[in-house]
């Protein structure tokens, strides 16, 4: 959520915390102050149980960063600010597919179901593959330790086809 | 910071939503503008926006456009507030660009001008009978249940049993939602008090959404073809006829419309007509309106007269020609929801009438220096969100690719809005700010709070101003 890292950089460091979304994995509906506070406590004990994510942005650049289980890939990116140009703008709500990821396939198959509504949205994303999840819907485990996934291109890229729009 | 070394940029930018403007399906079209903010206060420490909006409040299409039942879309608010309150962003209410300041006093005052003023009109069908009673169009019903200042008049008519919607894109299926959805829904979200007692009020049983081509070209994203489809008390009424070849396209179809297209298929295979008691929407496909037909007395629309298609050409391409054949719907109500439009603004910015765009390359406006454009009124109005979204941060990079190569000179320092807002003022015409936007959020929010919703809107604009200026 790449507007909100951008504010929140902008912003002191005490009211950058505020900014720190978190949604209840598999809820997307429901995200809440408390729930906010009740990471940051638990994110001390959870030190021991992170996850360790690779990003590959759209720069092909590697970003390695940590999550804690629980978590979904958009808190991940939210909580790291990552800077991905719109990412996660309807902040978790199935509302939007700029949260499109791009998983390995042996992970893919791991990853929890899919419901509909969240294909609903997958299906108007830019680049779409058949390894694409939502990042908020998928949730931070110690079996996706170590993942690569890649934040693919969001719109096709105009100057390659040479003209003026 | 050295006296050698600082450059103002001053930029402005300019997001009007004229009054009446596109309304988006799920639309973010608001976004546009911020989405581009937050790349340009990025991309230097000395880039300043001001953003000029004609009505008193901002975000445009967000608040205008995305559906009452749709707040989750409305999240995106919440990171437009964070960018319009950062230090070297301001944002100017209630200033009419092309009325009260041209676009070239404000391309001598800024460095930079950016157009991202959106499709303030709409395409017509251009057939007898368009101008009767009965007949709206979507972009004024759907800014009329969003409480768009300029049409809180519009008074519909719900008294009739069929309504008729030409198009079958998102706004087509917000519409139908809007008019079949259960009151107990609806009056919960920010839809206006207005239109939610004209819609108690409603006699209206049936919505027909007419498209010209078929099955495999509906227009609509799944998400909201699903919401009709799970939406209680209604029955689909589609026409078997209408999906022939359908089942044997299917295999060959990418996964999107695959999933829309059995979506819709399943619609047939639900035996719905013994139901009593409920309301009824779907589609009919390979209908052009021909004519909108007059009761007897003449005083309003009745019913209207449609070309049966065929479809020709293969792939995206297919394109629906008329037949000789010719159908007829009898309706109360008919809403055209066939496209919006952009107008030109200002006769010193090139207009491309034939696309209704602002010639550009890549959002710098043809002929023109330190012009750009952004969103509809560059791409043309249509796209889901992330679209017009990304679009957004490609004009933005096109401006700091600009910048850094000096295609724009920032040598020469700009007054920016110290320049405009005094000029302004001489002309009567007096700004709001976004902490003045905040009252009047925090009005609307206050009695909606008092009837349930999450605000009720102001309809009036002399009002805002009145809350905006306390």
């Amino acid at each position: 959520m790449s507007l909100v890292f951008a504010a929140g950089r902008l912003l002191s460091g005490a009211s950058r915390v505020a900014w720190r979304k978190t949604s209840l994995c598999g809820d997307p509906r429901r995200t809440s102050a408390r729930q906010i506070c009740s990471r940051l406590v638990t994110g001390a004990l959870w030190s021991e149980n992170k996850v360790t994510v690779n990003f590959i942005n759209r720069d092909g650049e590697r970003i390695t960063v940590q999550g804690s289980p629980g978590e979904s890939l958009l808190d991940v990116v939210v909580n790291q600010d990552l800077d991905f140009d719109g990412f996660g703008a309807c902040e978790g709500t199935l509302a939007c597919s700029t949260c499109h990821l791009v998983f390995e396939e042996e992970v893919y198959h791991n990853l929890g179901p899919v419901t509909d509504e969240e294909l609903d949205m997958l299906d108007l994303s830019y680049g779409l593959t058949d390894t694409s999840r939502l990042g908020c819907q998928i949730c931070l485990s110690k079996s996706l330790d170590g993942m690569t996934v890649r934040v693919p291109e969001s719109v096709m890229d105009i100057r390659q086809s040479g003209g003026s729009v | 910071i050295t006296a050698l070394s600082w450059h103002t940029y001053p930029w402005s930018v300019w997001p009007i939503p004229l009054c009446s403007t596109n309304q988006a399906p799920s639309g973010w079209m608001g976004s546009v503008t911020v989405q581009m903010f937050v790349c340009l206060l990025q991309g230097s420490p000395h880039i300043q926006v001001d953003i000029y909006e004609r009505l008193p409040v901002p975000f445009g299409l967000v608040r205008f456009g995305v559906a009452p039942d749709h707040p989750e879309v409305k999240n995106v608010i919440n990171t437009f507030t964070q960018t319009a309150q950062h230090k070297r962003c301001h944002f100017l209410g209630n200033v009419h660009v092309g009325k009260d300041i041209t676009i070239q006093e404000l391309m001598q005052a800024y460095h930079a001008v950016v157009l991202s003023y959106g499709a303030e009109g709409n395409r017509t069908m251009g057939v007898s009978g368009e101008g009767l009673p009965g007949v709206y169009s979507a972009k004024d019903f759907v800014g009329w249940y969003n409480g768009l200042p300029c049409n809180k008049e519009l008074q519909p008519d719900l008294s009739h049993e069929t309504a008729v919607i030409l198009g079958q894109g998102n706004v087509a299926l917000d519409v139908a939602r809007i008019l079949l959805s259960p009151l107990d829904l609806l009056k919960k979200t920010d839809i206006t008090q207005n239109a939610l007692e004209t819609l108690a009020a409603s006699k209206v049983q049936r919505v027909l959404m007419v498209g010209r081509r078929g099955p495999l070209q509906v227009a609509c994203t799944i998400k909201e073809l699903r919401e009709m489809v799970n939406m209680p008390y209604t029955a689909p009424d589609m026409l078997p006829a209408d999906f022939q070849h359908v089942a044997q396209a299917l295999a060959d179809l990418p996964r999107p419309r695959k999933r829309l297209t059995e979506l819709i298929m399943k619609t047939l295979n639900e035996d719905h007509r013994g139901r009593q008691g409920v309301k009824r929407w779907g589609f009919r496909f390979f209908r052009s309106p021909l004519e909108v037909l007059p009761s007897a007395d003449g005083s309003r629309a009745s019913g209207i007269r449609l070309a049966v298609n065929k479809l020709e050409g293969v792939g995206d391409a297919v394109t629906a020609v008329p037949t000789s054949e010719v159908d007829e719907i009898a309706c109360g109500m008919i809403i055209s929801s066939i496209g919006y439009k952009s107008l030109p603004i200002d006769p010193a910015v090139p207009f491309d009438f034939k696309r209704a765009i602002v010639p550009n390359n890549m959002g710098r406006v043809e002929e023109t220096t330190g012009l750009y454009c952004s969103g509809w009124v560059k791409r043309g109005p249509t796209g889901v969100i992330a679209t017009t979204m990304n679009d957004s941060f490609d004009t933005a990079r096109t401006i700091l690719q600009d910048l850094e190569s000096g295609a724009i000179n920032v040598s020469v320092s700009r007054p920016g809005s110290s320049e405009v807002v005094p000029l302004l003022e001489k002309r009567g015409v007096r700004t709001v700010s976004f902490a003045d936007w905040e009252k009047i959020n925090a009005e609307e929010t206050k009695q909606g709070t008092a009837v349930g919703k999450p605000r009720e809107k102001l309809l009036d604009v002399r009002e805002m101003l009145a809350v905006a200026w306390t």
